[in-house]
C-alpha cells in the first residue's frame, strides 16, 4: 500500500495545532457530542410537548443543575458547530481563505460561540 | 488495481454536497426559530404546543430533523472512516449509526404528529 510509506508525525503533544486546526477539531468534537446526546435532546423535546403533565416533568428536569450544566454543554457544542460550519461554507466558496483572514475568522468562531454560550447560559440558568 | 473498501466514501460528490445542503437547511430553520422565540416568545405549555402544532411549523421542523440526521450520518461516517480502520468494525458501527438515526427520525415524526 502506498499510503503506509507516507511520513507520519503523530506525537499529539508535540504537534502545535494552528488556530484553524483547533476550530476544525472542535467542530468534530462538538458534532460528535451532539450526535451522542441527540437522544436526550429529543427526549426533552418530547416531554416539553406531549402533555401538560409531561411539560411539568420537562420543567422539573431542566430545573436540575446537572441537566442545566448538560444543556449549556450542548449549547456550546451547537453554537461552535454552527459558527465553525458557516466558516467552512465560506471557505468552500473561497471567502476568507488566506492565512490572516482564516486566523481572524477562527478567532471570531471561538469567541462568538463562547460568548453566546456564556450570555445565554447565564440568562437561562 | 484500485483498492475499494466496502465502507468507503463511495468516491463521489453526493455526500459532500448533502452535508452542505443540509447545513444550510438547518441554519435557515434555526435562524427563523430563534427569530420566532425573540419576536413572540411562547408563554407556557399551550403556546409552546400550538407553535409546533401549526402545520407549516410541523413540516418545517420535520424537514429540519431529516436534515439533522442526514447531516449526522455524513459527519459520523467521516469520523468513523478516519479513526476506525478494521473494515468489519467500521461496517458494524456504520450500520449501528444508520439504525439509530432512522430510529430518531421515526421518533421525531411521532413527537411532531402526536400533537
Amino acid at each position: 500500500m502506498i499510503a503506509s510509506q507516507r511520513p507520519k508525525y503523530l506525537d499529539l503533544i508535540g504537534i502545535r495545532l494552528p488556530l484553524p486546526g483547533l476550530v476544525s477539531i472542535l467542530h468534530r468534537i462538538s458534532g460528535t457530542a451532539l450526535f451522542i446526546f441527540a437522544w436526550a435532546l429529543l427526549y426533552l423535546l418530547q416531554e416539553s410537548l406531549r402533555s401538560s403533565e409531561s411539560h411539568a416533568h420537562f420543567a422539573a428536569l431542566t430545573g436540575h443543575w446537572l441537566v442545566k450544566l448538560f444543556l449549556i454543554g450542548m449549547l456550546w457544542s451547537f453554537l461552535h458547530h454552527f459558527f465553525a460550519g458557516l466558516r467552512f461554507l465560506l471557505l468552500d466558496v473561497h471567502v476568507a481563505g488566506d492565512l490572516a483572514a482564516a486566523r481572524a475568522t477562527s478567532w471570531a468562531v471561538l469567541i462568538a460561540s463562547l460568548l453566546l454560550t456564556a450570555i445565554l447560559g447565564v440568562r437561562l440558568w | 488495481m484500485v483498492k475499494r473498501v466496502i465502507t468507503g466514501a463511495h468516491y463521489g460528490l453526493k455526500d459532500w454536497l448533502a452535508q452542505r445542503v443540509t447545513a444550510l437547511v438547518m441554519a435557515l430553520y434555526v435562524v427563523v426559530f430563534v427569530g420566532i422565540l425573540l419576536v413572540c416568545p411562547p408563554q407556557g405549555y399551550e403556546q409552546w404546543r400550538s407553535l409546533f402544532g401549526n402545520q407549516f411549523m410541523r413540516i418545517a421542523t420535520f424537514v429540519f430533523f431529516i436534515s439533522v440526521f442526514w447531516h449526522a450520518w455524513v459527519g459520523v461516517r467521516d469520523i468513523l472512516m478516519d479513526y476506525v480502520k478494521p473494515t468489519g468494525v467500521r461496517l458494524g458501527l456504520e450500520i449501528a449509526v444508520v439504525l439509530v438515526l432512522v430510529g430518531y427520525a421515526v421518533w421525531a415524526v411521532q413527537i411532531l404528529w402526536s400533537l
